[in-house]
């Protein structure tokens, strides 16, 4: 081994293990911060009593959680019921590996630490434990993973309530994928790259690509959510009518698992929007965070840190907003009106991206995403006018437009 | 149709998705800037200092644990005249009376059953000396079961206010 390569796996194990415990330590405020934010939307305080305002009711509640007994239902598939929140739980984590965090930081050292021999490493180290080139690839293929483990969960668990929720979790998952694989190609038609640190680099270099992609944004926010679960498309969970869906059957730690899972993808995809949207750790208007250096690093981290926080947030106030949407209309925003959606979007952009820079010749990139803006913005109208009308989504009521007539079969009333 | 379905006929023309969600996010919004309505129990309570005035005042009517009001001498104002335990609809008091030189009669036990007692305010309605009372007070926990029989020297060492059994700003209960 050279020193060159012990030294980027030295940096690159301090980076997983900082980023593990982070993403665990976030995991943990984040049930506490749920629990606040739908506090104070009902004009309650929220857990305040364990530590100063409640900061240590997550460590309470993994304690309570482990302590708890196991249970295992009689007729359960012992080993998928005992990997399942494993699998659910590795690919959320996972994602955590591949999202720039903050602007590379200058690292220069060349020491030698016993028997282990000589480190070395000089030049800038990317703030992400894994700067991969197939970029949001990754992250689309292992998302899907984790629909294994809800789906295994809800069949090992031999509970009816368990087995629907598995299996509407498998179905919206597969469905809400489809949307939001394509709403990511436009952002690779305007960065000409899928990975992060390259789509990071080409916002800074031009315009947030919310603005020029602003219906892309929309459909990965709207299957962002479909994909972590979260309401309004939490039917996979629905307790009031599945109980608890796929984890009915779980208790203790295994329990927990799918909630750390749960959070954990929450941040993935706020991570995801933050970076391909909003500029990932670009702090806007000023240069300065690409100077290099330990100060701006720290303050791009901070900057990455509250957008992601902010996004979190909406995630929360969508959840205690919203209520949840009915299977059917699930179905047919996803099939019906997200990936056609999508599927358009990408002709439109393709069409103007090329008239944009192959007929105009626009080659500023701020000029360019300008013009983009100013279409997506008539997008936007149309979308959210034909959205608002109800034309694709509406109550049972509506989709007979004709009363049955009397004498006609009861079947029909519904 | 053999059973009458009521279908509901949902609006089509004036429904909006779009409008209403972001109507429904700006109220949550709002209500997280409201101010908190939880009391915060073991900080804030409950009392009837202020007569069911204040945000977490107990009604003027609240009956909780009784007490036995004394006279300034610290005795017992309770004349052992048994219409408590005559009235008591859950037979929760025990008394029996006692008689000093002077004739003056007292209680010799006074009793009250806290479990049994039904807390409907009748002793304190029917008592002529007002001595017994229920109180407005609701936190009674105890170690063990034989506790909650209160005796006469608990029921007068006693400090919560007491019922006042109707609301004072509407006396004839209307």
């Amino acid at each position: 081994m050279t020193p060159e390569l012990k030294g980027y796996l030295l940096l690159s194990t301090i980076k997983m293990l900082v980023v593990f415990t982070i993403i665990m330590i976030g995991v943990a405020l984040l049930t506490l911060m749920e629990r606040k934010v739908s506090a104070w939307m009902q004009n309650r305080h929220g857990p305040n009593r364990v530590g100063w305002a409640g900061l240590l009711q997550p460590a309470a509640d993994g304690v309570k959680n482990i302590l708890k007994e196991e249970t295992l239902p009689a007729l359960a598939n012992r080993w998928l019921f005992t990997i399942a929140p494993a699998l659910s739980f590795i690919p959320a984590l996972l994602l955590s590996a591949v999202i720039p965090f903050a602007a590379p930081l200058p690292v220069d050292f060349d020491v030698t630490l016993g028997p282990l021999g000589r480190f070395v490493h000089h030049g800038p180290m990317p703030m992400v434990v894994a700067d991969l080139p197939v970029g949001f690839l990754f992250v689309l293929a292992v998302s899907s993973l984790g629909v294994y483990g809800i789906a295994l969960a809800g069949w090992s668990s031999n509970s009816k309530y368990a087995l629907l929720g598995g299996l509407r979790a498998s179905a919206q998952m597969v469905s809400y994928e489809v949307a939001m694989g394509l709403s990511l190609i436009p952002v690779l038609l305007l960065s000409g790259d899928v990975s992060f640190s390259a789509i990071v680099a080409k916002q800074q270099a031009g315009i947030w690509y919310v603005m020029p992609l602003f219906l892309s944004f929309f459909i990965f926010t709207v299957a962002g959510f479909a994909e972590t679960n979260r309401l309004p498309f939490d039917l996979p969970e629905a307790e009031s009518e599945l109980i608890t869906g796929y984890h009915t059957e779980y208790s203790a730690m295994k329990f927990s698992f799918f909630f750390i899972a749960e959070y954990a993808n929450v941040v993935t995809v706020c991570a995801m929007i933050t970076t391909l949207f909003f500029g990932g750790w670009d702090i806007p208007f000023t240069d300065w965070d690409r100077s290099g250096g330990v100060l701006p690093t720290l303050a791009t981290w901070l900057f990455f840190f509250l957008k992601v926080l902010f996004w979190v947030f909406f995630v929360m106030w969508i959840r205690w907003t919203l209520p949840r949407f009915r299977y059917d209309q699930l179905m047919s925003l996803g099939w019906k009106v997200m990936m056609p959606l999508a599927l358009a979007y990408i002709m439109v952009m393709c069409t103007a991206i090329y008239l944009i820079e192959g007929v105009l010749g626009v080659r500023s990139p701020v000029l360019g995403s300008l013009i983009l803006f100013a279409l997506n913005l008539g997008i936007a109208i149309l979308v959210f006018g034909v959205l608002d009308s109800g034309v694709f989504i509406r109550g049972s009521g509506a989709r007979q437009k004709t009363p049955p007539a009397r004498g006609a079969p009861a079947a029909v009333v519904g | 149709m053999a059973i009458g379905v009521k279908v509901l006929q949902r609006p089509e023309r004036q429904v909006s998705y779009v409008r209403a969600t972001l109507k429904g996010m700006a109220l949550t919004f709002k209500h997280m800037l409201e101010k908190k309505v939880t009391m915060q129990y073991p900080e804030q309570k409950s009392t009837d200092q202020d007569h069911g005035m204040g945000t977490y005042s107990l009604s003027p009517r609240w009956r909780g644990t009784h007490r036995m009001l004394t006279d300034e001498q610290g005795r017992s104002k309770c004349v052992a005249c048994g219409l408590c335990p005559q009235i008591c609809p859950a037979n929760c008091i025990k008394l029996v009376p006692g008689e000093d030189e002077q004739g003056n009669r007292y209680p010799l036990i006074y009793e009250i059953d806290e479990f049994r007692c039904i807390f409907c305010g009748y002793c304190q309605e029917v008592c002529p000396e007002e001595a017994i009372h229920v109180g407005a007070h609701f936190e009674n926990s105890e170690y063990s079961r034989g506790r909650f029989v209160y005796d006469l020297e608990r029921l007068q060492s006693q400090t919560h206010a007491v019922s006042t059994l109707w609301d004072p700003s509407d006396p004839a209960g209307e």
